[in-house]
């Protein structure tokens, strides 16, 4: 009876002598894998063009309605993006979406892209609603930055977990 | 002449003082952690024994099979996966296999061999959290830590897969979401390698721990004649002795070609719960590694159903085909439409028999989804279990029962 009670100390005992494998967050962060589902971005083509075209595919897709399009025409002289339309509108309501991923399935062009990044907090409901600006990368990033996910082949190897199993 | 009345010392002095008690209602949850959720349970205590319990449910009702309703079939999948949220890839394969059922669509073999894979993973990791949270309740602290040490294994493959730790909606209709990215087998390997000397450490931990046992041998004993007649399924119900396991008495996803063992209890009291979980994720872990050596052997191949009406067709190929682009639209916007029917799937989930009752009325989104929740069931056997036990057991008997509320109360 005692035996037993030492055996299930002598484990615990084991364990005090051993390197802690919790990281402290947030000075240390875990890397996430390469199809983590995070924040949403809007991507570019390589020339600076608009992926999104409009067609609101993305919202249809969407089982939480979280996602509102408003297309509208490209101007010819100065368009937004390779085809007839792009997003006018692009909103996505932060504290309905639940990072399924369809958006990014059903997207024909591969513009918008959950990526990283899943430190999000809002003060406000106002907030909680990404607009097109905040969604959208910079003119000089995202250029052919698509997930090979979405792709259905492997680019890059996933970083292992910063975990010493 | 008139008699004057004086109060007999008996109705001056209470209860209390004669010795007598009344027996108290009390309140337990729904926000306490013991409950495992948000389950309120009214107990009617006569001192420290338990006389009668009420499970309350339905604080975490969402009304998951009314919005499934609304949404079309692959849309709806994702509901599925908040029921019960310990164990979401078994919902997930409890719906699918219903609307596959329906569709009457063929699964490519890799995919299926991934979903058993996957799902006993799955059983695993809710098993962990049993135990982890079921050892904490009854003060043994450190197996909680352990155990989640492991989950969190089992959640980076989930996560390796599908994205999301939890949440995963990884098995889509047709198939998988995406196919298993190249180091998934060296990540699953290296949990097939570390994994049963873990158990063998909360074995030590807990098994022949004078403490556990004074907690577990013999409380909450269920006869196999009442386990049948409350419905219970799962460890549960194998725990008084019946070899009663969905995989092996109505396999499905090719469960009869693995081999693997039903663990069974004699007493049906917590302790052989214990006993028939622990064994089981023994055998889970012989699953998945029949089923990672079945993957290695049949490389890499597809991963969903060639039929296009009902899974899309691969990024890739929809800017050159118009008519792989026009099935793209189609299955995103309107999805696709199982023929008039009914189809029922019941599946071996870690808390018992998942069944999901899909009816379809030959439209893009179903006429009706039921579930038949594991935990919604064997939660009724607790009051039975609980009569004349003392409080503190009370507390064990809902870890071993392990009920998930989101899956309760749907």
């Amino acid at each position: 009876m005692i035996g037993d009670l030492v055996k299930g100390l002598a484990t615990t005992v084991r364990y005090m002598f051993r390197k802690p494998i919790t990281v402290q967050y947030p000075d240390v962060k875990r890397p996430v894998r390469e199809r983590f589902k995070g924040r949403h971005e809007l991507k570019r083509f390589e020339n600076g063009m608009e992926r999104c075209i409009g067609c609101s595919l993305c919202s249809a897709a969407c089982p939480a309605d979280a996602i509102l399009v408003v297309p509208a025409e490209n101007d010819p002289a100065t368009p937004n993006s390779p085809g007839e339309r792009y997003a006018a509108t692009y909103e996505i309501n932060m504290l309905r979406c639940i990072f399924c991923g369809y958006c990014e399935d059903a997207c024909p062009t591969n513009a918008i892209v959950l990526e990283h990044q899943y430190e999000l907090s809002f003060y406000d409901r106002r907030t909680s609603i990404y607009t097109k600006d905040m969604l959208l990368v910079p003119e000089d990033q995202g250029h052919g930055e698509i997930p090979p996910v979405l792709e259905q082949v492997h680019r890059r190897p996933s970083p292992p977990a910063q975990m010493d199993l | 002449m008139t008699t004057l009345s004086i109060p007999s010392p008996r109705d001056i002095i209470g209860p209390a003082e004669r010795g007598e008690t009344e027996n108290m209602v009390l309140n337990m949850g729904p926000h306490h952690p013991s409950t495992h959720g948000v389950l309120r349970l009214v107990v009617e205590l006569d001192g420290e024994t338990v006389v009668d319990v009420a499970p309350d449910i339905g604080f975490l009702h969402t009304g998951i099979e009314k919005t499934m309703e609304s949404k079309t079939y692959q849309k709806a999948l994702v509901m599925t996966d908040r029921m019960d949220y310990l164990a979401p890839l078994s919902n997930n394969l409890s719906y699918v296999l219903a609307v596959e059922k329906l569709l009457e669509c063929e699964i490519p073999v890799r995919a299926q061999t991934a979903r058993v894979l996957l799902t006993e993973l799955t059983r695993i990791g809710s098993h962990l959290v049993w135990l982890g949270t079921h050892a904490l309740d009854l003060a043994a602290m450190s197996v909680f830590l352990y155990a989640f040490r492991e989950r969190e294994q089992i959640l980076d493959i989930f996560e390796l897969v599908s994205g999301a730790r939890m949440m995963t909606s990884y098995f889509r209709v047709g198939g998988l979401a995406y196919d298993l990215p190249a180091d998934f087998i060296p990540t699953v390997k290296q949990f097939i390698d570390t994994f049963e000397p873990r158990v063998d450490e909360y074995e030590d931990l807990l098994t022949n721990n004078p403490l556990w046992l004074e907690r577990t041998v013999d409380v909450g004993k269920i006869s196999t004649a009442d386990a049948i007649a409350f419905g219970l399924t799962g460890p549960a119900l194998r725990a008084t002795g019946i070899a009663y396991d969905l995989r092996k008495m109505t396999p499905y996803t090719g469960y009869e070609t693995y081999d693997f063992d039903v663990p069974i209890g004699q007493n049906g009291d917590i302790y052989d719960r214990y006993l028939v979980r622990i064994a089981e994720m023994r055998q889970s872990l012989g699953i998945v590694r029949q089923a990672y050596d079945r993957l290695i052997e049949m490389g890499p191949g597809p991963y969903q159903t060639a039929d296009r009406k009902v899974a899309p067709p691969p990024k890739s190929e929809i800017t050159h085909s118009m008519e792989s682009l026009i099935h793209h639209f189609k299955l995103w916007t309107e999805g696709f439409k199982p023929p008039r029917g009914d189809a029922y799937i019941c599946i071996e989930s870690p808390r018992g028999m998942m069944g999901t009752y899909v009816v379809s009325d030959g439209g893009p989104r179903p006429y009706r989804v039921h579930f038949r929740a594991p935990s919604f069931v064997n939660l009724q056997a607790l009051p039975h279990m609980a009569r004349g036990r003392f409080m503190a057991d009370l507390v064990a008997l809902i870890a071993s029962l392990d009920p998930v509320l989101g899956e309760v109360d749907r």
